[in-house]
């Protein structure tokens, strides 16, 4: 059976806190940080792009699986920040993995969801027999307009997957997509900033399709929340995947694990994918796992996981994402921020 | 400085750290060479660099070139890598005010210039304290 | 081989930002000096250094332009680049020239055309001196490689910031004394320890500025020379130049410039005297670190204890050995191909007695010693008073 066979995750050392952010434009910090159950992001420095926290996420990937990456038969990373918009983050992250020549590449696009695409991409692959080995990556150093509701959440960092048929550590058991035409979040060509249609954004888009797809799949596959040991939600704010969770009858307990998105903000494509890493780190032989992304626009990708025996030996092959998340973090003044991210640029 | 043929042709060793060890008296050279300055020999088998090394000397850049002036100020060292090969590159997420000589540090990916907003992105490896 | 006299030297009038003055117009004017000082009417080869006419100002084929400009064709016109020791390398190969017998009269002029561009863009043709693809590439400017350099002179041996202040303080006390420096006044230590910083720990007083300027010597066989010279002749005893690699992190040792102390040993070894013998020298100043790494590498200093002699007055003038009596190029400044030839025109003056208030009494012997880049190459030499 295939599915994951190594995975790794990277989050940028800098962070910014709400009551930065909220200071700079006079909001009020802590409502903000109850309405959207956040308390602070994760910066990329100027130096950092979709590709960079890609290259590193799959040099742990990599690590874990413990392949020639020479045999690695597709790359995919799946952004709404992609640096090129013509010419593919994967052929740079192939190059630097050395996946060079032999190996397929596209940039994935569908907002948040574009991570899980390119996993999907790749297990359909993999199962196909067309390819030994698939990388599919989320990453985002996406950017909220600033004094925009967004500009609290909107993070950066990356998980990678590496899919194939042996030595697996998760098989997937059941794939699911749930997808409409919904106008809740854009960016057009050319635009700096996306936009977003404020509380349309809830019941009609994520809850709607998050609902949609995680009660799809487990109807498909007749299981039931309590078949799972951990589920992990796209996590725009620290309250949607609560909500969502609540609703489908799931324990608070159940979601924790993969739900960082309190201290590292909205990772866009890297979102529920970086969530799923963390449950792995963790999770046990057997465990069960249920994934729901969303991707605005507007559509939700669902995948069952079950853990191997072989999870064991390669959880501290790389480092671990709350690892990451908790230790050596920098934070920023807001002017630092706005400088890191091109806010403020110097003039020609 | 960034033109993309010049740039593209030392990729397998921006990207991949790619090294060129002679056959004959063992030195490693990064960049790989032609000849070996210390033995004279053409033959040479490829290796790569460790990522993992220690701080040799440091300093802080607070007046840029061009391509880097929206960085500064930003911290330069020569690292000398686990096996010997010494490189420079810039020092980040650190605080610029604490490198000491003999720290250990480790490579990381990053974008290291872009031309303009149009031009290619040229990327390579920065180290960070380990 | 022959004996090569310098029989006339000369400079444009003034360093510094020239704006209305050419690449070329500062070549010639300071070409001109030097055959009016050397009462000649021809020539029979002529030398530029400069380090880059390209990316300064677009200009390439710089020997031709140049002996079109001075009314010198046909005769061979050669540009000699090898960064910022274009002009001592442009020396030596015109005293190659003559010694060898292939030309009696050699004109060796250095310039350097710098405030044409802005400042970010002279500092990337600055960098051009350095690896490009491993050392620029990463961000790294000049002032970031000498600040390497003096961290790491600092951690291995103990030299002090105010040790390397100490070396602007003199030379810009010399500075004031020439006319045609850039920046004819003095500096305190507190401004030097003051001034704002540019790569940790060099600070803006420790770093040579961005300047025009030009300078030319005129070299002819020495025995020849003695029947129709006007001015007091000054020997050529020695022209030798060492290469080191291009890269500071493939140095074997970061605080010691091989290519100096290798040409320097040439050069002694050459002109059979030793650094005790020296009474005056100019030398590379880009930053005030190189100064004191240089006195090391020559010999005049034991290693490691170029920062103590920077600080104890010995190299200041009325001191032991009077380094940079022109100011070096912290004061008098760095239009880069034109230092090397510089420094032999201040040494030459110096061993004719005519520096003036700058004057080394008695001064017989002296020393030039310019280099390119982070010491990827070295010029050394040597003259003597006839």
């Amino acid at each position: 059976m295939a599915g994951i066979i190594g995975y790794g995750a990277y989050i940028p050392r800098n962070r910014i806190k709400v009551e930065e952010i909220a200071k700079i434009w006079g909001a009020d910090a802590p409502s903000y940080k109850r309405g959207l159950g956040l308390e602070e992001k994760a910066v990329p420095g100027p130096d950092q792009d979709t590709i960079t926290l890609s290259v590193e996420a799959a040099r742990k990937a990599i690590a874990r699986a413990g392949i020639n990456p020479k045999e690695i038969g597709a790359v995919y990373v799946g952004s709404e920040s992609h640096p090129y918009a013509v010419k593919p983050s994967g052929t740079i992250l192939a190059e630097a993995i050395g996946a060079t020549p032999e190996v397929h590449s596209a940039s994935f696009e569908f907002a948040c969801k574009a991570g899980t695409e390119a996993m999907f991409v790749c297990l359909c692959q993999v199962e196909s027999g067309r390819i030994k080995y698939g990388l599919a990556v989320g990453a985002d150093t996406s950017q909220g307009a600033p004094g925009d509701a967004l500009e609290y959440s909107a993070a950066a960092g990356a998980a990678a997957f590496i899919f194939g048929r042996e030595n697996v550590i998760a098989e997937v058991d059941e794939t699911y997509a749930f997808m409409t035409d919904t106008p809740d979040f854009w960016r057009r060509e050319h635009q700096h900033y996306p936009r977003h249609a404020g509380r349309f954004t809830g019941e009609p888009a994520y809850f709607k399709h998050v609902l949609g797809a995680a009660q799809g799949i487990m109807d498909k596959v007749r299981m039931t929340p309590k078949d799972f040991t951990y589920v992990v939600f796209h996590q725009p704010n620290g309250k949607f995947p609560l909500n969502a969770g609540k609703r489908l009858g799931f324990a608070k307990d159940q979601i924790e694990t993969g739900r960082l998105v309190p201290k590292l903000g909205n990772t866009y494509s890297g979102s529920s994918p970086m969530g799923l890493t963390a449950v792995l780190d963790i999770s046990k032989p057997g465990d069960k796992i249920l994934m729901v992304s969303y991707g605005s626009g507007a559509g939700s990708d669902a995948f069952i996981f079950t853990v191997t025996g072989r999870i064991r030996e390669v959880q501290d092959k790389a480092t671990r994402t709350r690892d990451m998340l908790d230790n050596r973090k920098v934070y920023l003044d807001y002017g630092t921020y706005a400088k890191y991210r091109g806010k403020i640029l110097k003039a020609e | 400085m960034a033109n993309p043929a010049r740039y593209w042709r030392e990729i397998p060793q921006r990207y991949r750290m790619e090294a060129g060890k002679c056959t004959k008296c063992g030195r490693v050279f990064f960049p790989p060479r032609l000849v070996c300055p210390g033995c004279g020999s053409r033959t040479f088998e490829g290796v790569r660099l460790q990522d993992e090394g220690s701080l040799l000397t440091y300093t802080v850049i607070r007046v840029g070139p061009s391509q880097f002036a929206d960085q500064t100020p930003f911290a330069v060292g020569i690292v000398e890598l686990d096996g010997g090969v010494r490189i420079t590159c810039q020092v980040v997420d650190c605080e610029i005010d604490k490198l000491a000589i003999g720290q250990r540090v480790r490579l990381e990916f990053r974008r290291i210039q872009k031309q303009g907003d149009a031009g290619i992105l040229c990327y390579g490896h920065k180290c960070v304290p380990c | 081989m022959r004996d090569v006299a310098i029989l006339g030297v000369g400079l444009n009038k003034k360093w510094g930002e020239l704006w209305s003055m050419s690449l070329r117009d500062i070549y010639v004017e300071a070409a001109l000096d030097a055959l009016d000082d050397a009462g000649v009417d021809h020539i029979d080869s002529m030398y530029v250094g400069c380090m880059t006419g390209g990316m300064f100002v677009d200009q390439e084929h710089l020997g031709c332009l140049m002996a079109d400009y001075l009314g010198t064709n046909p005769v061979p016109a050669t540009r000699v680049e090898s960064a910022c020791s274009s002009g001592g390398a442009a020396l030596r190969q015109g005293f190659i020239e003559v010694a060898s017998g292939i030309s009696d009269l050699v004109l060796v002029g250095g310039v350097e055309k710098m405030t044409d561009v802005s400042g970010d863009e002279a500092t990337h043709a600055l960098s051009a001196a350095s690896d490009m693809e491993y050392e620029a590439y990463q961000g790294i400017t000049f002032p970031g490689l000498y600040a390497l350099m003096a961290r790491a002179h600092m951690h291995r041996y103990g030299t002090t910031r105010a040790q390397l202040a100490h070396v602007a303080v003199k030379n810009h006390r010399h500075g004031a004394m020439n006319p045609v420096a850039q920046y004819p006044f003095a500096v305190t230590l507190e401004e030097v320890l003051e001034s704002v910083l540019v790569a940790d720990p060099l600070r803006i007083l420790d770093c040579s500025p961005i300047t025009d300027g030009a300078a030319a010597v005129i070299l002819c066989p020495l025995e020849a020379a003695r029947k129709f010279a006007k001015k007091p002749l000054v020997k050529i005893l020695a022209s030798a130049q060492a290469s080191s690699t291009i890269a500071l992190h493939s140095r074997d040792d970061m605080t010691w410039l091989e290519s100096t102390a290798k040409a320097a040993a040439i050069a002694y070894r050459m002109a059979g005297k030793g650094p005790g013998d020296l009474q005056v020298a100019e030398v590379h100043d880009c930053f005030t670190i190189a100064e004191i790494m240089v006195l090391e590498a020559l010999g005049i200093v034991e290693r490691g204890r170029g920062g103590e002699a920077a600080a104890s007055g010995m190299t200041a003038l009325g001191g032991k050995i009077p380094v940079n009596t022109s100011g070096g190029l912290k004061s008098k400044g760095h239009p880069v191909g034109a230092t090397g030839v510089a420094q032999a025109v201040e040494i030459a003056t110096q061993l004719r007695g005519l520096a003036g208030p700058r004057q080394v009494p008695g001064a017989r012997i002296g020393l030039t010693q310019n280099m390119g880049g982070t010491g990827g190459s070295s010029v050394v030499h040597i003259f003597e008073a006839v």
